[in-house]
């Protein structure tokens, strides 16, 4: 994670950029959660590399609409791709198939290789499409939209405590880290790091408890029952509408690519 | 340890989904009004622990610290985790979309298998006899996840089992590194607020 956030950088509310998105910015909140999950089913579904490669045109075609900052975007996604390129560099030579070429005596196939190749594509494309359509929103208005879409009343709740306090935490726990590096506190391997951390993990948590407490006793005080009322509201316009009828056409040419 | 879309056959993906949906709802069930407060901090808290990197050698590992989670949280790590792993996908563009229900059991049962096992050793006897069975739930936790993380691959087809393997032998040092820091996190619980792990602890 901490590759994704400098120390400077803020987490969730602004770390998209500005506040507009283009294009995309304007639809429901709703039909873009929704389109984002039949985008994900629809191009997991399918299995051509062709298809896949038509997904993918649609996952950047919308990163470009939405005027998200195309260079920091990419890159973000590429920090997935770091974390699956063992899986996909073994592939080709633990796949059995025609033999492309041999390292050390290890034969590396043809159906291995086009399988890395189709999971990669996949795995970019809905996170992609993902961070497009639904990570523009605000992480408030993602809990409010989750929770028109019938989700459990208990779940949005704990979504909107954690976004809430993640920034409280991380400056928390930043000042941790500033309380010790003024003490001197360099990070290295050896036991007094690894005691060091655990003591600064264990503070964060006992300090979090404490938080809630005072957080429930608060809210009781003024009249918390349990239920927290959602207050915005969201309205489906003709372009809405528009926008989705679209995206399922594209989801079905996709699906039609496939069979071809 | 994110598996990403497109990567496991459909019958996992599905199971995972099941599964993922049945732990959540046994978790929510366990959060009563007083408690949604406490989760949705701690929630928070370990979604910020895993900024954390620690060094290691020439390199440095994130922490997990899904087996604490689980100590502090018994069944209520399913919705807390989930809801970590959903923002890491939306916000970060970390695991994936459809793989969402696989990643949360692979990460959140054996924090609650954790917190079974060693609930109870962990608020017993003296401070630092605490400290080991947290620190040997660290490693545990760590160790299941990346046997999970193995098995789903290894169900999806036998072409991902070298680098099922890969994962869990990967992942040793990083048991390792849990395993320290959860204790040590414990044992400071212990002594600064005991009563985080009540004695009675029922399993």
């Amino acid at each position: 994670m901490a590759h994704a956030l400098g120390p400077q950088a803020k987490t969730l509310a602004d770390a998209g950029g500005d506040t507009a998105y283009g294009l995309i910015g304007d639809y429901d909140p709703r039909i873009r959660i929704v389109i984002a999950c039949i985008f994900a089913a629809v191009t997991v579904a399918l299995s051509t590399i062709a298809a896949l490669i038509g997904a993918m045109f649609v996952s950047v075609g919308l990163l470009l609409a939405s005027r998200l900052p195309v260079r920091r975007t990419l890159k973000r996604m590429a920090m997935m791709d770091s974390f699956i390129i063992f899986m996909l560099v073994l592939l080709p030579f633990s796949m059995p198939g025609e033999t492309m070429f041999t390292v050390f005596g290890f034969p590396a196939s043809w159906q291995g290789l086009w399988k890395a190749v189709e999971i990669a594509l996949t795995a970019n494309a809905v996170i992609l499409a993902l961070m497009v359509l639904v990570g523009t929103l605000e992480p408030v208005t993602l809990g409010h939209a989750l929770h028109k879409l019938r989700c459990p009343e208990l779940l949005v709740h704990l979504l909107m405590f954690t976004i809430r306090y993640i920034e409280v935490l991380r400056e928390e726990y930043l000042r941790l880290r500033g309380a010790m590096k003024i003490r001197g506190f360099r990070p290295g391997t050896n036991w007094h790091t690894y005691r060091s951390f655990g003591y600064l993990v264990g503070m964060m948590l006992v300090r979090a408890i404490e938080r809630s407490e005072r957080i429930l006793g608060a809210m009781k005080c003024r009249g918390f029952s349990g239920r927290i009322v959602l207050l915005q509201s969201f309205s489906m316009t003709r372009r809405d509408y528009m926008f989705a009828a679209m995206s399922c056409t594209v989801c079905l040419g996709l699906l039609f690519l496939d069979f071809l | 340890m994110h598996i990403v879309d497109g990567a496991l056959s459909n019958p996992v993906v599905i199971g995972g989904a099941v599964a993922a949906a049945g732990g959540i709802a046994l978790g929510l069930k366990s959060l009563d009004i007083d408690r949604i407060p406490t989760a949705g901090v701690l929630s928070a808290s370990f979604f910020v622990a895993s900024l954390i990197h620690v060094p290691i050698g020439p390199s440095s590992v994130h922490l997990i610290l899904n087996g604490l989670a689980g100590l502090l949280l018994g069944w209520a790590a399913f919705p807390a985790l989930f809801v970590g792993l959903l923002l890491q996908a939306v916000f970060f563009g970390f695991g994936g979309l459809t793989v969402l229900g696989v990643n949360t059991v692979n990460i959140a049962l054996p924090a609650v298998l954790t917190w079974m096992i060693f609930g109870r050793l962990i608020a017993r006897g003296s401070p630092v006899q605490g400290a080991v069975w947290g620190g040997v739930g660290g490693a545990f936790s760590i160790a299941a996840t990346t046997a999970f993380v193995a098995l789903t691959l290894a169900l999806s087809g036998d072409e991902f089992l070298p680098a099922a393997k890969l994962v869990f032998f990967a992942h040793i040092p990083v048991m390792v590194i849990e395993a320290v820091l959860t204790g040590f996190a414990v044992l400071l619980a212990r002594k600064v607020k005991p009563e985080l792990f009540p004695k009675d602890a029922s399993a």
